[in-house]
């Protein structure tokens, strides 16, 4: 492992010991975040593939009843029968906060209250079949909204997901042990500056008792 | 107040507007595209496109994946379904969990 490019000295050491307490205490905290990210990505993932079954078998009923629609009725006849609709339908949009990401949460507003707008055409002239499959869908609507709402957390936790567990990798096998390496290798030089001070001032020492001696004699 | 579009064939959609849905009806991809476009830059939620047209403008759709709005839905059109939708969860898995562990 690559110690880092600095100078062997008491500052660093105390510098890169301080960082090194700081990339665990982040590792540590990146690794929660990852793992609770996590749990409820893969809450949120099965209800979204449970619901777009759903979803999508249900589209494909009205699907069904609106070629019969099609197949019996004048494709001007249907034209004019869905070209002005009386309901309208807005969203609101509340943004909730998980772990750091957020993810929208939809609250349907409708123009009218009245169930029966969505037939937006008199009944006289257009085939029973297209009201089924205008009822189909508009039960399966909150559906479909709840739907887009998962999907898109899924969406939005999934990229934090890849990040955060990018970073916890990046501290565990890249940062971390750096520090410890570089701690190490400034301490063991330390050291060995202090060994060969003492040895030279022994040499030192025994050098000025011989000189000593000898003045003496 | 945000809005919600559904964009595919006429065939499949026509019957979103019966529920105060806005439809834009169109099977081009170059239109497709510049109408999303459009869309993104104004208040609209969540756009419901249908799976054989989400195909043609996976690139488009796939760099609205990481922002809040709009939300992009796949949903079966007229043609059957192509699996698309089911596709996209599994690349939403794969992306954070490295492999598709739902089956």
């Amino acid at each position: 492992m690559a110690v880092l490019n600095v100078n062997p000295t008491r500052m660093e050491l105390t510098n890169l010991k301080r960082k090194l307490v700081t990339a665990l205490r982040g590792h540590k905290l990146l690794k929660d975040k990852r793992d609770e990210l996590m749990r409820q990505f893969l809450e949120l993932v099965r209800e979204n593939k449970a619901l777009r079954i759903e979803v999508e078998n249900a589209i494909k009923q009205a699907n069904n009843n609106m070629a019969l629609a099609r197949s019996v009725m004048q494709n001007e006849v249907l034209d004019v029968a869905l070209m002005m609709p009386k309901q309208q339908m807005q969203l609101e949009i509340e943004k909730k906060n998980v772990m750091s990401v957020l993810i929208p949460k939809y609250k349907a507003k409708f123009k009218t209250s009245d169930k029966n707008d969505i037939y937006s055409y008199g009944y006289a002239f257009t085939s029973s079949d297209l009201d089924d499959s205008i009822k189909a869908l508009s039960d399966i609507l909150p559906k479909m909204l709840r739907l887009a709402e998962v999907e898109k957390s899924c969406q939005l936790m999934a990229a934090e997901i890849e990040k955060t567990r990018r970073r916890v990798n990046a501290l565990e096998h890249i940062m971390i042990p750096q520090y410890q390496e570089t701690i190490k290798y400034i301490t063991m030089k330390l050291d060995e500056n202090e060994r060969s001070n003492t040895t030279r001032l022994m040499k030192v020492k025994d050098m000025m008792l011989a000189e000593a001696l000898q003045g003496s004699r | 107040m945000h809005r919600v579009a559904v964009l595919g064939d006429k065939d499949s959609i026509y019957c979103f507007a019966a529920l105060g849905l806005e439809i834009y009806p169109t099977e081009d991809p170059n239109a497709a595209v510049e109408t999303i476009r459009k869309m993104a830059n104004q208040d609209y939620a969540v756009i419901f496109i249908t799976e054989a047209l989400a195909e043609k403008i996976q690139d488009e759709i796939d760099r609205y994946r990481d922002r809040m709005e709009p939300a992009i839905i796949l949903i079966p059109g007229v043609v059957g379904n192509t699996g698309m939708g089911l596709l996209n969860v599994k690349r939403a898995v794969e992306k954070a969990v490295g492999s598709d562990i739902l089956n």
